[in-house]
């Protein structure tokens, strides 16, 4: 399976703080990659960093085997990277429909076909066409946040704890959703729900500290229960 | 009732004035963070070469497009060459745009003389209509059309088109809307060179309304268009609207009724609201 991103020894400063010390990992095509890892490891901030959200200041962050770590935000988003925020992101004054036409990119008929499919996947925003995103449920606004990265035709999502705060059932269908999509679409998941992630994740990457710590497929992760101890606080 | 009447279309007209000129500030302010105290700067400059356009060619609409003309270039000079470097330092933006308000002012001195200059209405909104025993000034009347004119299609443009939105959602999260790959850099030009327009719109409007330009009148616009972004929401827009009429007649009432009040009440209007609601009247941005 060929590496669709690869990062390199990537080193992040916000402000004065050195939060990313060695971030290196690997994303195969068509499957979804796990980051793990404790609060404040540096998962987030990985994701950012690819967006250069938070440009790294060391290393190359690669995709589609170009390196991308010095272009703009807009411009990594437009060589096909999705992005859905760890607080969503939602335009809160705009109804869904603007804020999946501010997300559009393109109005050609594979968008639509796009849309289509992901207002069948999430029948509430349909439902919820024309109310302000500001007004929808915490389920809903990750719907909404998910469907905007996904109606373009991104080769790649990076979806940041898509659990965080909602009910058990809502993370069941946000889970089956995310599970039909990585069909589509590669995708990297920061999630710190480990049912979750074992779910859907193929493969795993533990950060600590800012470094990438470990790796290997999610079978792996299962029956290693001295790492997930370690690393992630599971007994 | 013709007092009353008078007064109010008075204040009509001052706040649709005063609205040209918060409308751009707020949205600039709410999209790009950006306090530019150099606006009123765009404002007598529109004034200065709308008039001398006019009077140059003697037509009023030609002067109206250079003003606008005027406004979108030094929009766009300011934006890239004097704003760009101090994104995000609200201390330097200050400083910089103050000094350009500054400089602004004194090349209108260099360019047009240090006197104030005359400018008359056209002869087709000259005099005024007699309705029903009222008296109704036709320039005041085509302030206060242009104005509203000027507010619907704005509020079309932001709320119908892909780039409208865009700007909304700007203003609520930049970060997001470049996630989604829009480059919001030319969206800040696009909404710096509107707000500079209409600014320049306000100012050559301004000019047959009060009779007289001078070169600090930028200043003196400015203040009331910064007290109307505060009591509307600071990158509220259509706040911009009903605070600039809310300040446009207070002013006007307050002139007739307590002179010795009519410069204070607008300060005590911001001060309350700055009190009772500190995100504005209207709300904040959106």
């Amino acid at each position: 399976m060929s590496v669709l991103l690869k990062l390199n020894n990537i080193e992040t400063f916000i402000g004065q703080y050195h939060i990313l010390q060695g971030v290196s990992l690997e994303v195969k095509k068509g499957e979804v990659t796990v980051l793990l890892g404790r609060n404040g490891a540096g998962k987030t901030t990985t994701l950012r960093t690819i967006m250069a959200l938070n440009p790294a200041s060391k290393g190359s962050v690669v995709f589609r085997d170009q390196e991308i770590q010095n272009l703009p935000t807009y411009t990594i988003a437009q060589r096909g990277i999705g992005y859905v925020p760890e607080d969503q992101g939602i335009f809160a004054g705009l109804t869904v429909e603007e804020n999946m036409k501010v997300a559009m990119q393109k109005d050609n008929e594979e968008t639509h076909k796009r849309l289509d499919y992901i207002l069948n996947l999430f029948p509430d925003l349909k439902k919820f066409w024309k109310k302000p995103g500001g007004l929808l449920s915490g389920g809903q606004k990750q719907m909404l946040s998910i469907a905007r990265a996904y109606v373009n035709e991104n080769e790649l999502l990076l979806i940041d704890e898509p659990s965080k705060g909602l009910a058990p059932i809502v993370v069941e269908k946000v889970m089956e959703s995310i599970l039909q999509m990585k069909e589509q679409t590669t995708i990297v998941l920061v999630e710190q729900n480990f049912m979750m992630a074992s779910t859907i994740g193929d493969c795993f990457y533990i950060i600590d500290d800012g470094r990438t710590v470990s790796n290997g497929t999610m079978k792996q992760l299962k029956e290693d229960e001295e790492m997930k101890r370690k690393y992630l606080g599971i007994a | 009732m013709e007092l009353l009447f008078n007064l109010t279309l008075n204040g009509l007209a001052t706040g649709m004035l005063i609205f040209l000129l918060a409308a751009g500030l707020t949205l600039i302010f709410g999209l790009m963070d950006v306090l530019n105290f150099a606006h009123g700067g765009l404002f007598a400059w529109g004034a200065y070469s709308g008039i001398w356009i006019y009077s140059t060619t003697g037509s009023f609409i030609i002067g109206i497009l250079g003003a606008i003309l005027t406004g979108f270039l030094l929009g766009i000079i300011t934006e890239k060459w004097i704003i760009k470097p101090v994104y995000g330092n609200h201390v330097q933006q200050i400083l910089i745009t103050l000094g350009l308000m500054l400089v602004l002012s004194e090349m209108l001195k260099v360019i047009w003389g240090p006197n104030q200059l005359s400018a008359n209405p056209p002869d087709y909104l000259q005099g005024s209509w007699e309705i029903g025993g009222m008296i109704i000034i036709k320039y005041r009347v085509f302030i206060i059309f242009v104005g509203f004119l000027v507010f619907a299609g704005v509020q079309y443009l932001l709320k119908n088109t892909k780039i409208g939105l865009v700007v909304r959602a700007g203003v609520m999260n930049k970060e997001m809307v470049q996630a989604l790959g829009i480059n919001i850099k030319k969206v800040f030009m696009f909404v710096f060179m509107i707000g500079s327009g209409m600014a320049a719109l306000g100012g050559v409007l301004f000019g047959p309304y009060s009779g007289v330009i001078h070169a600090g009148m930028g200043m003196e616009f400015a203040i009331l268009a910064f007290i109307v972004v505060v009591i509307g929401g600071m990158g509220n827009f259509t706040g911009s609207v009903m605070a600039a009429i809310l300040v446009g007649l207070s002013g006007s009432f307050m002139a007739y009724y307590v002179p010795e009040l009519s410069l204070a009440v607008n300060m005590l209007l911001m001060a309350v609201v700055l009190i009772v609601k500190p995100q504005g009247l209207f709300g904040g941005k959106g």
